[in-house]
């Protein structure tokens, strides 16, 4: 008996606005004037928001912080097209993602200035859940959350962020094999941006693309461009689409380049050179999103300078409100170890008050 | 009221809280269909169906993983890790969230899941299959750990893990899966987590353990008391996270004397915190140094020298009649 193939596979890419701004208008999603300038407002203000982060680091007023610069037509889009009821799970660079879910810009302030009070949303229902700081545990929860979602009946999806690094943790493949397993209505969106820390992408993985290793798992798989909005969009909708059907979980591979350092600890020079560098600012974003505007007559200079300076206001609203000083109290822990009370608990409470009030005489 | 093994009565637990509460369900390898590898979920599949008897793909960490998932989406999961030998592949999940996210979004988002695990050793089973890790879950702020010692306190125990707000590790003695059989009631019994249980009252010796250990706790108890005249005052633990040091250290200021069992090897284990608490809260009513009598740090031995190596009433018995005579 010969060998014959039983199964083939094919890995399709995605690009609907190049850097130079053209349009393949075949397979533009059409979206309305309103969704569009709305999409470059929220990545405006996101990179706003990281430079000014940058800075204030840098000047010693915020702790380490991974920037996000480059890669907000990732999870901005993705945001822009979720539901109020679906689960946004991210990893730690959807910072303009989060923004657009509702989290305060202060929030992410706290955070990386050592306060767990910027993991606390407005509330419960925006269902947000905080940064995982070891890599590729969220993939798990994500599959969690989507079961839940189903088990209850709700009309909900979860959405679930991953960096190139994360794909080679087991927790990556446990959690879309059960995910794929159960039919989860999830959506996993790998944000390749080319560098984990110091491990190029030619190094973390010998696959060709990432996105077939969504193939091991039976699930539709698509790379798209990370840099351009409109791919990201129709990948998104697709995938979401099929997670409401009940057709099971998706992955996105969205190929884009970390323009700036892994955190603010680390220094890029040590482990690649300026010219790539160079070359991935000229795909940045935000470029190419604003060509787009150009181009459909949505957008001018007046336009562009009136925004910059709505969201350098916005940004220093927020370190203002950052920086004010807050009654936080020192020991706040013992009220969140346990939700009952237990006298191991409350005595040491009691010593840790008793120290605090003594060193502050 | 029946008379119950541990494997049954833990089974009526999850059975009853799975009546009462639709957002209850079960996770685990092979606890479907198969009704778990000690039998102990038979039956639960056909009553309450595959949405919430889950058969999971193999992986620990994903079982937890997805459970910590279900249950900030306000489920309540009861994962089952079918030998505690395996559950370190989910320690990264348990610890990384299920044990902080309650303190990291200051109550927000809480875990409210339960962990099962049979644990232990003297069943003569392969590697990874007998050991007493209890400590290494115990030692997480924001975890609790809870280990019955006879079926009446698993029923009671679990059912009370299942409604709390936070993760519970619920280890199980297998070696007392089926060892004996107590009057379980059909009418729901609970037990509050976080407190130990005097099961005896004496006066001359304050007797401590958890566990399968009680069970040559008690006999050799029974023995000195019979042998020597002696009134011991008998504490079952129950719950090692949080510790019930109030229990213990109050016998002890009575008692002046004080022995503790465990199964684990010797170093850093529970009886080592019993030990600190005693000397924290009764140090000026010790007529002896407390006793210990632990498991050795040996790398646990395949079972042709298990036997060898557990503790066992004469050995209890010993470290009784030292504290007594020092």
């Amino acid at each position: 008996m010969p060998r014959k193939p039983i199964a083939k596979f094919t890995v399709e890419h995605l690009q609907i606005l190049d850097e130079k701004g053209k349009l393949d208008a075949k397979l533009d999603p059409g979206l309305s004037e309103k969704e569009m300038v709305e999409m470059y407002r929220w990545m405006r203000l996101a990179r706003e928001l990281d430079e000014r982060m940058l800075k204030l680091q840098r000047q010693g007023r915020l702790g380490t912080f991974p920037p996000n610069t480059g890669q907000e037509a990732i999870s901005i889009p993705i945001a822009l097209r979720m539901q109020e009821k679906d689960w946004f799970v991210g990893a730690f660079r959807e910072l303009g993602g989060r923004l657009v879910r509702g989290e305060p810009l202060t929030s992410t302030l706290y955070y990386y200035n050592g306060w767990e009070e910027g993991n606390i949303q407005p509330n419960k229902e925006m269902r947000i859940i905080p940064t995982s700081v070891v890599i590729g545990c969220q993939i798990e929860h994500a599959a969690g959350l989507a079961y839940a979602a189903r088990y209850k009946g709700e009309d909900a999806a979860a959405v679930c962020f991953i960096g190139d690094g994360g794909t080679s943790e087991g927790d990556f493949h446990e959690g879309l094999n059960f995910a794929a397993a159960w039919k989860a209505p999830v959506v996993y969106v790998v944000q390749n941006n080319q560098w984990a820390i110091s491990i190029p992408r030619a190094a973390q993985t010998a696959s060709q693309t990432i996105a077939q290793k969504g193939i091991a798992f039976d699930m539709p798989v698509l790379q798209v461009d990370g840099n351009d909005p409109l791919a990201v969009t129709v990948a998104i909708d697709e995938a979401l689409a099929r997670a409401r059907a009940g057709e099971g979980p998706s992955l996105i591979e969205a190929v884009t380049y970390r323009l700036m350092m892994h955190t603010t600890a680390d220094d890029p020079t040590k482990y690649r050179g300026k010219e790539e560098e160079d070359v991935a600012w000229t795909k940045e974003p935000l470029i190419r999103t604003r060509k787009y505007l150009d181009k459909k007559g949505y957008w001018d200079d007046a336009k562009e300078e009136a925004l910059m300076a709505e969201v350098k206001a916005k940004v220093e609203a927020a370190v203002k409100e950052f920086e004010t000083e807050k009654d936080w109290q020192q020991d706040e822990p013992f009220r969140h170890v346990y939700g009952t009370e237990h006298a191991n608990i409350t005595e040491q409470h009691q010593d840790f008050l008793a120290n605090v009030a003594r060193e502050a005489k | 009221m029946a008379k119950l093994n541990m494997v049954q009565a833990i089974n009526l637990a999850l059975s009853q809280e799975m009546a009462k509460d639709k957002d209850v369900l079960l996770l685990g390898q092979d606890i479907g269909v198969d009704g778990g590898v000690f039998r102990l979920t038979e039956g639960l599949l056909e009553k309450y169906g595959k949405e919430r008897v889950i058969d999971t793909p193999l992986a620990e960490s994903a079982i937890i993983g997805t459970s910590i998932g279900m249950a900030m989406a306000g489920l309540k999961p009861v994962c089952e890790m079918q030998f505690s030998g395996f559950s370190y592949l989910m320690m990264g999940q348990f610890e990384a969230h299920a044990t902080r996210m309650r303190a990291r979004t200051h109550g927000q988002l809480t875990v409210p899941m339960v962990i099962r695990m049979p644990f232990g050793g003297g069943v003569r089973a392969l590697e990874h299959h007998s050991e007493s890790r209890e400590i290494l879950y115990a030692h997480l702020p924001g975890a609790k750990v809870v280990i019955p010692s006879g079926p009446r306190n698993a029923r009671a125990l679990l059912v009370a893990a299942i409604r709390d707000p936070d993760p519970v590790v619920f280890m199980e003695p297998k070696h007392s899966y089926r060892a004996f059989r107590e009057e379980v009631p059909e009418t729901e019994e609970v037990m509050e987590l976080g407190k130990a249980q005097v099961v005896q009252e004496g006066t001359d010796l304050t007797l401590i353990s958890w566990g399968a250990m009680m069970r040559p706790t008690l006999k050799a108890a029974a023995e000195i008391e019979k042998n020597r005249g002696v009134s011991i005052e008998i504490i079952d633990l129950l719950s090692i996270a949080p510790l019930d040091y109030h229990t213990f250290t109050t016998s002890v200021q009575k008692t002046g004397r004080c022995v503790v069992v465990q199964e684990a090897p010797r170093s850093f284990g529970v009886s080592s915190e019993v030990v600190a608490r005693i000397n924290d809260e009764a140090f000026l009513y010790l007529e002896a140094p407390v006793g210990r009598l632990t498991g050795y740090d040996v790398v646990t031995p395949y079972f042709g020298r298990e036997k060898s190596y557990l503790p066992n009433a004469a050995r209890v018995s010993r470290a009784i009649e030292q504290t007594l005579d020092y």
